[in-house]
């Protein structure tokens, strides 16, 4: 699947600055169609710049990004959504008050037909319920029996999942995961690996942010390591041991020592 | 309309399940509904306070004009706890609305009576000027980050003594205003239907709140002021439109006090700076008691109504009993922390 010549989003030289800290220094990205690559690295490394830059949660000082190809920049999140780029973020950005299908279609709610849709700006409740049902059951997530309780009622597992269920239905192009399985038990951990792959096997290319490796390991396809603000390596999960991505992310090696071992 | 909608879609898993019925007791199952449908335990205060009022004054008390007069009584009140709501629901706090309600009236007043204009641009004047308030608040508190509370704390000051300056603290007297320009007094006017008196102002009372409840649960706009109330971080990165939500909300709450304010001229005839005094805080009274959060994000503008109801039910059953006023304001003070209590205890049980 990387020998597919046409990644579908690539990043080139990007560049942030916070005052003297430099978070993203001159860093490159590119993710290929099909494939779940994850991002590894240390603490302050600069992951969530990058993400953010491509979520349009901040906008690079310098360098480019690319979406099939062409330049995109992206002011807010709601243009990297409008051009496909769905974020699944660590705090889940839910609202607990509100219902599942409320979530799902926040910010873009579909309106009635007719009359009551276009002179009241009526919701049409029922759509949105049918359709984030049959979202939830493609992803196998019908163990949740009522679209219309409220997220705080949810298990972390299902709010998880109500959140990634949120992005592959709308992110048409890429998928951004942001420790998805941080706050998780065994189980539930499992469950969103699942659903991560098989969020890929539909066709969607996603960007896996995560400490832990032997979930990134379990499911990757490549691994992209993060230092010092930006790439210093793309690795596959057959080639390296956890070991070694671990001595790669915090400098105890480099990639040349790993090409000589 | 809205506590309909809520009720409906707070069906909980295992509510259908035999199995779940037993473990389950009694009063979680009781807190479950409540959970679903806030405004049920004001409205269920309030028809226990009717009650027990009627059973105690009889007839003085349960007749249509008894209780039509509790909804004059509450009228004005009910409309600014409206908009307070709103700000509210978004987890904000809005200190200015009496202020800006007795602004706005203020405006109408002297446009029309003072500079001449007539009585239609004036009221016209006054709207915009409630309008302009909010507004002025809302750019404050989204875009300067500032907080509601001090904004607003800020805003009352200001306007209030704009108002004052404005006035001169000089009533405008209502015979002048009957002869001269009687659409001030518009929502003064009253219909009857046998017994049950209606002055307008109730009926701009009654259509606001079913108007707001449509909007709040069945368009987009209401969906985004609840989760903005609930948690700004998440509905921004879920793309609502944070910035543009906040300012609306205070500016129609601003446009809702401009209407209070003429509804006020129609109440006490008169444009009085001194009246309305108390607004600020008996619209915060009304929408605890009628149980929105002050967390924001929870709650429905049909428990306002209720909340305002019953301080009016209080107000005029003790007073026909012929307590101390003082009384009044005790057991007001008692429903409004139990209202809290009982919220969260709700909230608490049904996780």
């Amino acid at each position: 699947m990387t020998d597919d010549p046409e990644p579908i989003l690539t990043a080139r030289g990007l560049t942030k600055r916070f005052g003297r800290v430099v978070a993203m220094d001159r860093c490159d990205f590119d993710l290929y169609p099909g494939e779940i690559q994850a991002v590894i690295g240390d603490n302050g490394a600069g992951k969530s710049t990058m993400i953010k830059a491509f979520s349009g949660a901040l906008q690079p000082d310098a360098g480019e990004i690319r979406l099939e190809g062409r330049p995109v920049r992206f002011a807010s999140p709601i243009e990297a959504r409008e051009a496909g780029i769905e974020t699944v973020y660590q705090t889940l950005a839910l609202s607990p008050a509100l219902s599942i299908a409320d979530n799902m279609f926040m910010g873009r709610e579909i309106r009635k037909q007719g009359v009551m849709g276009r002179w009241f700006r009526q919701l049409d409740k029922r759509e949105m319920s049918r359709i984030a049902r049959d979202k939830l059951s493609e992803l196998g997530l019908m163990t949740i029996q009522n679209i219309n309780q409220t997220v705080e009622t949810l298990s972390g597992g299902q709010r998880q999942g109500v959140a990634v269920a949120r992005a592959a239905a709308f992110g048409s192009r890429v998928v951004i995961l942001d420790e998805p399985t941080a706050a998780l038990g065994v189980k539930e951990s499992q469950r969103v690996l699942d659903l991560i792959r098989t969020v890929r096997d539909r066709g969607v290319p996603i960007i896996l942010i995560s400490h832990n490796m032997p979930h990134v390991f379990e499911v990757a396809d490549r691994i992209h390591v993060h230092r010092l603000g930006r790439r210093l390596c793309v690795v596959r999960p057959g080639e390296v041991t956890m070991n070694d991505a671990v001595a790669l992310m915090t400098g105890a090696r480099t990639p040349g020592d790993l090409a000589a071992a | 309309m809205q506590d309909a909608s809520r009720e409906a879609d707070g069906a909980r898993p295992g509510e259908g399940v035999a199995s779940f019925e037993t473990t389950e007791s009694i009063g979680r199952r009781i807190a479950h509904v409540f959970y679903a449908a806030p405004a049920l335990v004001p409205l269920f205060v309030l028809l226990v306070a009717i009650a027990i009022f009627g059973i105690l004054l009889g007839d003085r008390f349960f007749s249509p004009f008894a209780l039509t007069l509790i909804l004059q009584q509450v009228a004005i009140i009910g409309i600014v706890a409206s908009a307070q709501s709103l700000v509210i629901l978004t987890a904000g706090i809005d200190l200015s609305v009496g202020a800006v309600m007795i602004l706005s009236s203020v405006v109408m007043g002297k446009f029309t009576m003072d500079l001449g204009l007539p009585p239609a641009l004036g009221v016209f004047c006054g709207l915009l000027c409630g309008l302009l308030c909010g507004t002025i608040s809302g750019w404050l508190v989204a875009d300067w980050k500032l907080p509601p509370f001090i904004v607003t704390l800020g805003m009352w000051q200001i306007v209030l003594a704009a108002n004052f300056l404005y006035s001169g603290s000089e009533v405008i007297r209502s015979q002048d205003i009957a002869e001269q320009a009687p659409l001030l007094q518009f929502f003064g006017r009253t219909i009857e239907i046998g017994g049950a008196v209606f002055t307008y102002g109730v009926i701009l009372l009654l259509v606001l709140v079913a108007l707001l409840a449509y909007v709040l649960s069945q368009t987009a706009w209401g969906r985004h002021v609840y989760a903005v109330g609930d948690d700004k971080e998440a509905a921004e990165l879920s793309g609502v439109n944070v910035r543009r939500t906040l300012i609306s909300v205070y500016a129609l709450g601003g446009l809702i006090c401009a209407f209070a304010g003429w509804a006020l001229i129609g109440r006490i005839g008169s444009v009085s700076p001194q009246a309305g005094q108390l607004a600020n805080i008996e619209s915060i009274t009304a929408v605890v008691i009628g149980g929105i959060s002050l967390f924001g994000g929870r709650g429905s503008v049909a428990g306002t109504l209720f909340g305002a109801l019953i301080v009016g039910v209080f107000t005029l059953g003790l007073r026909l009993l012929g307590a101390d006023v003082q009384w009044t304001y005790l057991l007001i003070g008692v429903l409004i922390i139990a209202a809290v209590a009982v919220d969260q205890r709700i909230r608490r049980a049904s996780q």
